[in-house]
């Protein structure tokens, strides 16, 4: 299960609206163990594209250099899909190379740019295996 | 001086979990060699056809190698490699 708390869920949604139609994508990460998305980071979408998303090489390590640095690591990796469902792609599933993260996909597939409910969905991702995870939206995350 | 090569979650398969090994050679496809010498199967999972996969960055000294000479990037003791994948997808 994932558990996100409410600012961060906005977060996210908000970034898939902005930047629809081409997929935005981004993390956040935690302390390192503890499955606590905590920090919400933004990445450009380095394809700006509707149908592809990369964070930029040299963005990609300045995110994992700091992410050592306070000892994190990614706790969710998202991006979102602008045309179709918010399911991992074939894509998706062979480019993913954090098993330990919960990938979230959300749909804008609906409202666009525009207020209006989104498809937020979360999966993990290992060896090829897609396996849907339930999604908790708390007020504040519980403390560790 | 060896060359520390920073190895991502998905590839510490091959080296035992941990999370940095040393290396030698003077270009990046030597010491990718040294590594595959070391941990068998991690020369693959770098390396398509001869050259970098597409999806996986390699940085020497925080400088992506495509812009440096990949495969042929001159490499010195003391360097530090990084081995990320790409976080992209469809």
């Amino acid at each position: 299960m994932l558990t996100i708390d409410q600012t961060t869920y906005d977060g996210i949604v908000a970034h898939a609206k902005r930047d629809h139609p081409d997929e935005a994508c981004g993390i956040v990460s935690g302390p390192e163990g503890s499955d606590r998305p905590v920090r919400l980071v933004e990445m450009v979408n380095a394809a700006g594209s509707p149908t592809f998303y990369e964070f930029d090489s040299t963005e990609l390590l300045d995110l994992y250099k700091k992410m050592w640095d306070n000892d994190e690591e990614p706790v969710v990796i998202y991006h979102s899909h602008t045309a179709t469902e918010a399911y991992p792609s074939v894509t998706d599933i062979g480019l993913a190379s954090e098993p330990g993260a919960h990938y979230v996909l959300v749909s804008t597939r609906e409202h666009g740019n525009n207020d209006g409910p989104v498809e937020f969905r979360s999966y993990r991702i290992v060896d090829g295996e897609v396996t849907e995870e339930e999604v908790a939206v708390v007020a504040t995350l519980p403390t560790p | 001086m060896a060359i520390e090569v920073r190895i991502p979650t998905i590839l510490r398969t091959y080296t035992g979990g941990e999370k940095a090994v040393d290396a030698t050679g003077g270009t990046l496809s030597a010491v990718i060699d040294d590594l595959e010498g070391n941990h068998p199967g991690i020369k693959e999972r770098l390396i398509d056809n001869g050259d970098l996969r597409r999806f996986i960055n390699i940085y020497v000294n925080d400088e992506d190698v495509r812009f440096i000479g990949g495969l042929e990037a001159e490499l010195k003791g003391g360097d530090q490699i990084v081995v990320l994948p790409a976080v992209a997808g469809g």
